[in-house]
């Protein structure tokens, strides 16, 4: 028994105890602020390593499912099962010509398709992969993903605009108007649960999480999913891909770039989507905690769970039009963010603080207003049915035939 | 504070955009997101189709049409052949009368859940609905491949009949199909119909008022979600479609989800005639006796059919000899598509191409 357990932990920490034995080995030859300068580097290269890696079987992952989801077998020809698809879309981007318009303003078209990674790899730094396996816990951890966050709106707005397209121009107004307005109650369903712990600080989030006994998906079941619908919308994908909207404005922001530079903006776009499923295992889900398995394998199984809701949403429903992606935004997720807001607030003010009795009383405000918003909005779904009318063996009209 | 000034954008829609079904043109005035104006452009796949015509022999026409609307070319063929006959004044015996209301009806399912497909595709469901429409229609076609060789082009309906008889295996297997299709119409109104987005997108998009459609002479399923009941197959029978009981499913409002709702209430009735074209189905020949040149008297025609997209007519002009005088078609899409600008306007950029699915056009019948 004691044995498993010592396996187990080694296991479990087996990042961290790499990290420190790589430290402790550096330090025998070189001055203590040099370590942790090329200790800070080397986590800084793991991450981003780990963030281009993580493309590869994201990507492959994404399109097996929609595959299936489409009744066809996703990629099945180069490598078994298909798994080095990704490997030659890779060689394809990379090896093909770098168009820039004639017309497109050179030096920010260029730079544009740098900036949307950036904040998407300075979002990785806070996130805490397993216990103890977070590059830096800054005490203001989730205000810094909000603030890193939306600094890749600025990104697909400069590409929108330099590459002198009509529909780009088109993409990168509706980025900046859905990313803008979509942060806003993305930030405010958290603020429940920043209550709940009283810090910003993502690890403890989790610690917290694991006083609780409970995930705050089941304290703060409303917070989670509106986060996650705000998310979505911040990442632009479906059913919010409005900025990029295939058969509409064909690829929005980044209809004028090709080889390397779009394959930037994809895998921008793959590691943010990863992103909001990694905060919102943090947040909502518990992140590194759960019985059995090592830490590290709970925070990525569940980030991966919620990840295939994200490609399953992407598979199965259509896009919203840009006025009822506004009105979405301000007149249900905001109003709604908000009650859930107040009424956390005030229930963390009555009940104590990890207690059965706060746990339901939190559940219980959440199922309170869920209801509410049925009562109010279930007689609008009834009366919205409409059926076709069948005319059978009716007079004919008359029309003048020729 | 002072107004801000602002200017409309021209953006050239097309001709090679995702969502136009091919080589269709749209020049839009935009007023931020907001349609002002819209200007389709045509043209770009036009290929002489009709002077072609002329230059054809009455029996070459037949597998030409199938170029016409390639979604439904059975509907062409339909349409064509009823045409000749009428002009020549032929009979075709009753066997083959039934085997083409089968295809053809068959080929309108097929029809719709490809209308349905891309709507949806357009909408932004990107290639879901449209596989599964695409697996029913594939066994409609595998169906035509049995028994003609051919899934697009079948070149199956000759003037006097139809080319060969039903091979043996097809009976038992279309009416497998025909008993399972209901049941996939409903699986596909499960999954399609109460979908909040669907309904967000679709509902008082690009309403058609009935005195409006008929104004601009729409056909077809586009008409009948305006809620005017006129369907060729009743107002005007042609072939046998006395015979058969079936209902005109008419929409309440005339918007895309009434275009819609029709076109899956349509596939379900026909899945009612073809069932009952089954169930009659006569012995017999097949075609009247052939002959390898055709010759109708002199003299000019004009037939029209219900084909999925609307009213398709035929004009037909004979001087006597082995080709056509004059070889006129009436194509639903191409009048059907000048609804457009009227449904576009005030709508946003996204609802144009929804307007376009909606009324479904195939590009090689609009330009012919």
């Amino acid at each position: 028994m004691q044995s498993i357990q010592g396996i187990l932990e080694f296991v479990d920490q087996i990042f961290v105890n790499l990290s420190s034995w790589f430290s402790s080995q550096l330090a025998s030859y070189l001055p203590e602020w040099a370590v942790t300068f090329v200790m800070m580097f080397a986590t800084v290269l793991v991450l981003i390593v780990f963030g281009l890696a993580s493309i590869i079987w994201i990507n492959i992952f994404e399109r097996k499912i929609i595959g299936r989801i489409q009744d066809r077998y996703g990629p099945n020809r180069f490598g078994p099962w298909g798994l080095l698809q990704c490997v030659a879309d890779m060689v394809k981007l990379l090896t093909k010509e770098d168009v820039t318009p004639s017309r497109a303003d050179r030096l920010i078209f260029n730079l544009a398709a740098v900036v949307p990674i950036v904040p998407t790899f300075m979002i990785l730094a806070v996130l805490p992969f397993g216990r103890g396996m977070v590059a830096t816990d800054l005490s203001i951890g989730f205000l810094y993903i909000v603030a890193v966050g939306s600094l890749g709106t600025i990104g697909i707005f400069m590409a929108g605009w330099s590459s002198n397209n009509k529909y780009s121009i088109l993409g990168g107004m509706r980025t900046v108007a859905q990313m803008i307005s979509y942060e806003i109650p993305m930030v405010l369903s958290v603020v429940g649960v920043l209550l709940l712990v009283g810090s910003l600080s993502m690890v403890s989030i989790v610690e917290a999480q694991g006083q609780w006994r409970l995930p705050f998906i089941v304290l703060q079941p409303l917070a989670f999913v509106l986060y996650f619908t705000a998310a979505i919308a911040e990442v632009n994908r479906a059913p919010f891909d409005l900025p990029e909207g295939e058969s509409e404005i064909v690829a929005g922001y980044h209809i004028e770039y090709s080889g390397i530079k779009f394959a930037m903006f994809l895998l921008a776009e793959y590691i943010n989507a990863f992103s909001i499923c990694a905060i919102a295992t943090t947040v909502f889900l518990g992140g590194w905690q759960g019985p059995i398995l090592p830490s590290w394998a709970w925070f990525f199984l569940k980030a991966y769970a919620l990840y295939f809701v994200l490609i399953w949403l992407r598979g199965t429903l259509p896009r919203l039009r840009v006025d009822q992606l506004m009105n979405f935004a301000w007149k249900t997720l905001v109003p709604l963010a908000l009650a859930n807001l107040m009424v956390t607030a005030l229930v963390v003010k009555l009940v104590p603080q990890y207690s059965l009795v706060g746990a339901i009383a939190l559940l219980a405000a959440n199922v309170v207003i869920i209801v509410c918003i049925a009562i109010v909005k279930y007689p609008r779904w009834r009366q919205d049915k409409r059926e076709v009318v069948l005319v059978s063996r009716t007079p004919t009209p008359q029309t003048e035939s020729s | 504070m002072t107004k801000l000034k602002t200017e409309t954008v021209t953006l050239n829609m097309g001709p090679h955009h995702p969502s136009t079904h091919g080589v269709f043109r749209l020049i839009l005035t935009l007023d931020g997101e907001t349609i002002v104006d819209v200007e389709p452009v045509v043209g770009y796949l036009h290929r002489n189709h009709e002077k072609i015509g002329e230059k054809n022999n009455w029996i070459q026409n037949t597998p030409f049409t199938d170029r016409l609307d390639y979604i439904s070319p059975m509907n062409n063929e339909f349409a064509y052949v009823l045409a000749v006959e009428k002009l020549a004044e032929i009979d075709p015996p009753e066997r083959a009368k039934y085997i083409r209301i089968i295809m053809v009806e068959l080929n309108r399912i097929a029809n719709h859940l490809i209308a349905i497909g891309f709507l949806l595709n357009e909408l932004g469901c990107f290639f879901t609905p449209m596989f599964y429409a695409l697996r029913w229609r594939e066994m409609i076609v595998d169906l035509y491949e049995m028994t003609c060789g051919s899934r697009m082009m079948p070149n199956y309906f000759w003037i006097g009949g139809v080319s060969a008889d039903l091979p043996e295996g097809f009976l038992p297997e279309c009416k497998e199909l025909v008993s399972a299709l209901p049941g996939f119409l409903d699986e596909m109104e499960q999954l399609i119909t109460e979908n909040e987005i669907l309904q967000m997108r679709c509902k008082n998009v690009a309403i058609l008022p009935p005195e409006v459609a008929t104004a601009f002479g729409c056909t077809g399923p586009l008409l009948r979600a305006s809620g005017v009941p006129y369907d060729v197959r009743r107002a005007e029978p042609y072939s046998i479609y006395d015979r058969f009981d079936f209902d005109i499913p008419i929409g309440t409002v005339g918007d895309v989800y009434d275009r819609y709702l029709v076109r899956i209430a349509e596939a379900r009735q026909s899945v009612r005639i073809v069932d009952q074209a089954l169930r009659d189905l006569p012995g017999g020949e097949t075609a009247t006796p052939k002959k390898r040149k055709f010759t109708p008297p002199v003299g000019d025609i004009y037939h029209r059919t219900e084909a999925p997209k609307g009213e398709l007519g035929f004009y037909l002009v004979s001087d006597g000899t082995e080709n056509p005088y004059r070889y006129r078609i009436r194509a639903p899409s191409f009048v059907n598509l000048q609804a457009l600008p009227y449904m576009c306007r005030g709508h946003k950029i996204a609802d144009v191409v929804v307007v376009i699915g909606s009324i479904d056009i195939t590009m090689g019948e609009v330009d012919r």
